[in-house]
This record gives structure tokens, C-alpha cells and sequence, in this order.
């Protein structure tokens, strides 16, 4: 198994969040991870990505060419990295930001409005964490626990209190992605 | 201890602290950043000191004279601001003071870009100061390596009171893997008895320098410099092979690149090509002996960089011309893909397995 995975949005939506959160996870469960940011002058306002690897073996080429999965936050991300994904691949796509549909028809898509159930919690930053539980509930790629685990571990402990509201987000994700319906278009 | 996931940069000072180190000097520049700002962070609460300097060139002088009194120094930069370091390393290295420099590498020439390159290989093993000198050069290709070869590095350094360079790029700089903190095979480390630490009226001062007037007395300086350099090469080379005695093909890649290579190698076997990887982990002392080892049903050797060249002029070398040596390579901060290199093999084939 090499689940490879490309996150993105614009700088401030917790893209690289995710991403470390996934690959804290993969750790915790002892398999091979790699997370690899984009780091180019591109960050600064406009889009903004990692490339997170989770892997039964050792990893080579931490640079991701073909997606097994792609989390894009905004509409520039959606149409940097739709082509990239391979055939059967999944696609996560934040329907608050996104109104446009993905034109692949040979990828299951995930529609999900993460900005608007985040604030239905109460905080829009938690929309990372929304999606990111629509995504390991399509994927079971790690556990829930690994990642409320790496939580603290990848934002510290003074950041702890905050885990309640984030593990209710990436449930309410996860209901997203399970009442929708896998979506092949 | 437990793993832990950390980003290159910030694992090269732990690495340093781990190992010792207890004086950093630097100045900031992507994609390194990070390492002087995690030094400036943790390097107090071990009593050790962090000093940005007021540029490279300073900075390279403050490691040569914290060296020079036998403390444990590391200095960082990117490839701009390690041609600015340059005067100063040549002056550690005929000084023979032990250090540890650290070159996250950048697109050049010049400025360039801040993304990942390969292009000062050239510099880092020839030397880019003035003078007849080695770096000892190690070329990590994962970040618990990276870990590894800082821990390392130090005492190489103090071993054969040599600078060593750690050469990365900004890809390894900028990545998150998990690493664990592990100290290397003991070395008989010589006591510092030259460094100038003061004579409290006991011995004579030590002397720290690099200037020989005599013709003479430089000559000498240079067959000591050379007869060290000869004992580094037969102790120290460092590489990892892969299949090389019956592949049809050898790619000889470094760093982040012979991790790609690997990817591409595990497609390529996939398709029933037999692909061997020559990975050089010391770049100076380079691992000439292991091509001999390649099988002579070989049909060629592919070099690949983050360059348009530079390794691949010691491949020739240690191929000695058993072999054709082919090149690929993609520059400007461009990062070669797996689904490139196994075109680029399979057209070394030349259409049959």
C-alpha cells in the first residue's frame, strides 16, 4: 500500500495542517511517511500545497506525480491538480469555496462544503479539519485516534483544549462524506 | 527514544545539539531558514550560543575562530551564501580546523531560485576557496540520515581536523520524515591539544594559521595536508548499491535524487528491466571502487542530477571507460520526475530488454 496525497488550498486554510496531521498519523501507526510542502514565493496569498506519502515500504521520490487522492481547499488548487490524480483515484473538493465540478469522470470526487459546516461548529478555521475527516473516513487510511493523537504533537500542548472542537469537526466530515453518497460522475 | 516527524532543517540542529555542538553562527536564507531559527530557539537552553552575524562571511569567521579554541561549531547557508563562506572554509582547511557546514542547496548561478538543486557539486568536492584542500562531503538522502551524517560529521571533523560539509538540498531541508536520535559507532577522537585555549603559563601559545611564507614549509604543510586527505579516502567512503553486479543499466544519483531514481527503478522492474543504483553517500571521498563492481554485461551508466553535469564527470572517472556514461538531469529548482528517468532507461535500452 502507497497512498499519495497532494493537499492544497490557499495559505491560511491549514493545507500543510492536514498534511502533517496525516503523516504524524501514518507514524503513530508505524508506517513509512514523507511530507514535503511547496515552498516557492507562490505561498505568500496565492496557493499553497504538500505532498504527504503513507507507505507499507520505504519511500522513495518524496515529489508526488500521480495522486492517489487530492484535498483541494480552493478553485485555483482544483484546477492545478484534477489532472493529476490517477484513474480511480479520489478527489475532495471544499463545495463552500468550489462551485464548479470536476470534469474527471474516472475518479470518485467528494463534495464537501467544510467552510459552512465549520461555521456551523462555530470557527471557519476548523474547515481543514472538516474535510480532513471526509477524507480519512473515504480513505480509512489512518485511524481517527492516530490523528487526534498527532494533534497535540503537531500543534503543541498548549493547543490541547482545542481538541475537542476539531475531533467534532473531522466527525461532521466524516457524516459529509457518508450521507453524499460516493459521487461518480 | 521514539521517533519523531521533523522538517530537515530543524532536525540538522537537533542533530548538532544531540552531537555536541555549542555554537552556531549563520545568516538566514531560503531554504535553510529554518535551521538558524531553530538554533536560535534551542541552542540557549543547552548553554550553547546562536549568533546571526551581520552577513555569511562573518559568519564563516566567527566558526573558524570558535573552531579554533576546540569548541564544537556548525555554520548553514544556501548555495549564494556558501560562495560567500568560501575565503573562510579555505582558511579552516589549511588552518586544518574541524567544523560542520551545512549547504542546503538552491538554483544558481547567482541569486537563482530558492527551489532544490544539485549544482554545486563542483564546489563542494573541488573546492571553491583558493588551495590544494578537501571538505570531507556527505550527501544525505533522507532525513533520518541527515540526522545520521550530522552526528557523524562532528566527529570526522575532530578526527581528522577537517571541515566537513553536509550538501542537501531544499527539498531534504524543507521535508517532514521521522527521525530517532542514535549516537555513532565510537571514534578515537585525539585530544585537542592545539587549540588556543590558553597557556595559563604552562606551554608555549598555540598558533592558529594558514599563512607559510616559506616555500618550503608550505610545501610540507601541503604533503601533511595530502597525506591526511589519502588516510580520509581508504577510511572513509560511504555508498549504497543496489543490484549492481547483473543490471543492464546503473543509475548513479545522490540525495534527494537517487530517491526518485529508486521509484523509478521499482517501475522499471515492474516492466522486467534490471536497473542497479550506485548511490555515493561521501561525494568527496567519491566511491570510485564500487563501479568495478558493476557486472560486465552492463550496458550503461546513467548519471542523474539536479544539474547539467557535475557528478557525472567523477562517474567517467571511476568507470574508466568500460562503460557508455549518459547524463539526465533538470536545473533551475526543476525536480526530475520517476516517469522522466524510466523514459531516459528505456531509451538506453534502445527499445529491447
Amino acid at each position: 500500500m502507497e497512498e499519495r496525497i497532494v493537499v492544497a488550498g490557499f495559505g491560511g486554510q491549514g493545507v500543510m495542517a492536514i498534511g502533517q496531521l496525516l503523516t504524524y498519523a501514518g507514524m503513530i501507526e508505524d508506517k513509512h511517511v514523507s511530507w514535503l510542502p511547496s515552498y516557492g514565493p507562490e505561498m505568500r496569498g496565492g496557493t499553497a500545497n504538500c505532498n504527504v506519502i503513507v507507505s507499507d515500504d520505504a519511500i522513495g521520490a518524496p515529489v508526488i506525480e500521480e495522486a492517489s487522492a487530492a484535498i483541494v481547499m480552493n478553485k485555483p488548487s482544483l484546477d492545478k491538480f484534477e489532472n493529476n490524480i490517477v484513474k480511480d483515484g479520489k478527489l475532495f473538493i471544499n463545495s463552500s469555496l468550489i462551485e464548479q465540478k470536476a470534469e474527471r469522470e474516472d475518479i470518485d470526487v467528494y463534495y464537501i462544503p467544510a467552510n459552512e459546516i465549520a461555521n456551523e461548529l462555530g470557527n471557519d478555521k476548523v474547515a481543514n479539519m472538516v474535510i480532513l475527516g471526509a477524507y480519512l473516513e473515504a480513505t480509512k487510511l489512518v485511524k481517527q485516534e492516530s490523528v487526534l493523537e498527532a494533534f497535540t504533537k503537531v500543534f503543541g500542548e498548549n493547543k490541547a483544549h482545542l481538541l475537542p472542537l476539531n475531533k467534532e469537526a473531522i466527525e461532521k466530515g466524516a457524516e459529509a462524506a457518508k450521507s453524499q453518497e460516493r459521487v461518480t460522475m | 527514544m521514539t521517533k519523531v516527524l521533523m522538517k530537515g532543517n530543524e532536525a540538522i540542529g537537533a542533530a548538532a545539539i544531540e552531537a555536541g555542538c555549542k555554537y552556531f553562527f549563520g545568516y538566514p536564507i531560503t531554504p535553510q531558514s529554518e535551521l538558524p531559527e531553530y538554533m536560535s530557539k534551542e541552542m540557549p537552553k543547552v548553554g550553547g550560543v546562536f549568533l546571526q552575524a551581520e552577513s555569511e562571511i562573518a559568519a564563516i569567521n566567527m566558526v573558524y575562530g570558535a573552531s579554533g579554541s576546540g569548541a564544537r561549531v556548525m555554520t548553514s547557508s544556501s548555495s549564494p551564501g556558501i560562495s560567500l563562506k568560501q575565503e573562510g572554509i579555505s582558511y579552516i582547511a589549511g588552518a586544518e580546523l574541524p567544523c560542520v557546514i551545512v549547504n542546503i542547496m538552491r538554483g544558481g548561478p547567482g541569486l537563482g531560485s530558492i527551489q532544490p538543486s544539485q549544482t554545486d557539486y563542483f564546489q563542494a568536492t573541488r573546492g571553491g576557496g583558493n588551495g590544494d584542500y578537501r571538505l570531507v562531503v556527505l550527501a544525505p538522502a533522507n532525513v533520518q540520515e541527515l540526522v545520521d551524517l550530522i552526528i557523524e560529521g562532528f566527529d570526522i571533523a575532530d578526527q581528522y581536523r577537517n571541515p566537513v560539509m553536509i550538501l542537501g538540498d531544499g527539498m531534504i531541508g524543507q521535508m517532514m520524515e521521522p527521525v530517532e536520535f542514535k549516537q555513532p559507532k565510537k571514534r578515537d577522537l585525539p585530544e585537542k591539544d592545539w587549540a588556543t585555549t590558553g597557556t595559563k603559563g604552562k606551554r608555549k601559545p598555540n598558533i592558529i594559521n594558514s599563512l607559510y611564507l616559506a616555500a618550503e614549509e608550505l610545501e610540507e604543510h601541503n604533503k601533511k595536508l595530502q597525506e591526511k586527505y589519502k588516510t580520509i579516502k581508504e577510511n572513509e567512503v560511504k555508498v549504497e548499491s543496489y543490484n549492481i553486479e547483473d543490471a543492464d543499466i546503473v543509475i548513479a544519483a545522490y540525495g534527494t535524487t537517487s530517491r526518485i531514481a529508486k521509484t523509478a527503478i521499482t517501475q522499471l522492474e515492474n516492466e522486467g528491466y534490471k536497473v542497479g543504483l550506485i548511490r555515493p553517500i561521501t561525494l568527496w571521498p567519491f566511491p570510485y571502487n564500487e563501479f568495478n563492481k558493476i557486472g560486465d554485461n552492463c550496458k550503461g551508466i546513467l548519471t542523474i542530477e539536479m544539474n547539467t553535469g557535475q557528478m557525472v564527470d567523477d562517474v567517467k572517472i571511476a568507470t574508466k571507460g568500460r562503460f557508455p556514461v549518459e547524463f539526465y538531469g533538470r536545473t533551475g529548482g526543476m525536480v526530475p520526475t520517476p516517469n522522466e528517468i524510466v523514459k531516459k532507461v528505456k531509451e538506453i535500452y534502445g527499445g529491447e530488454k
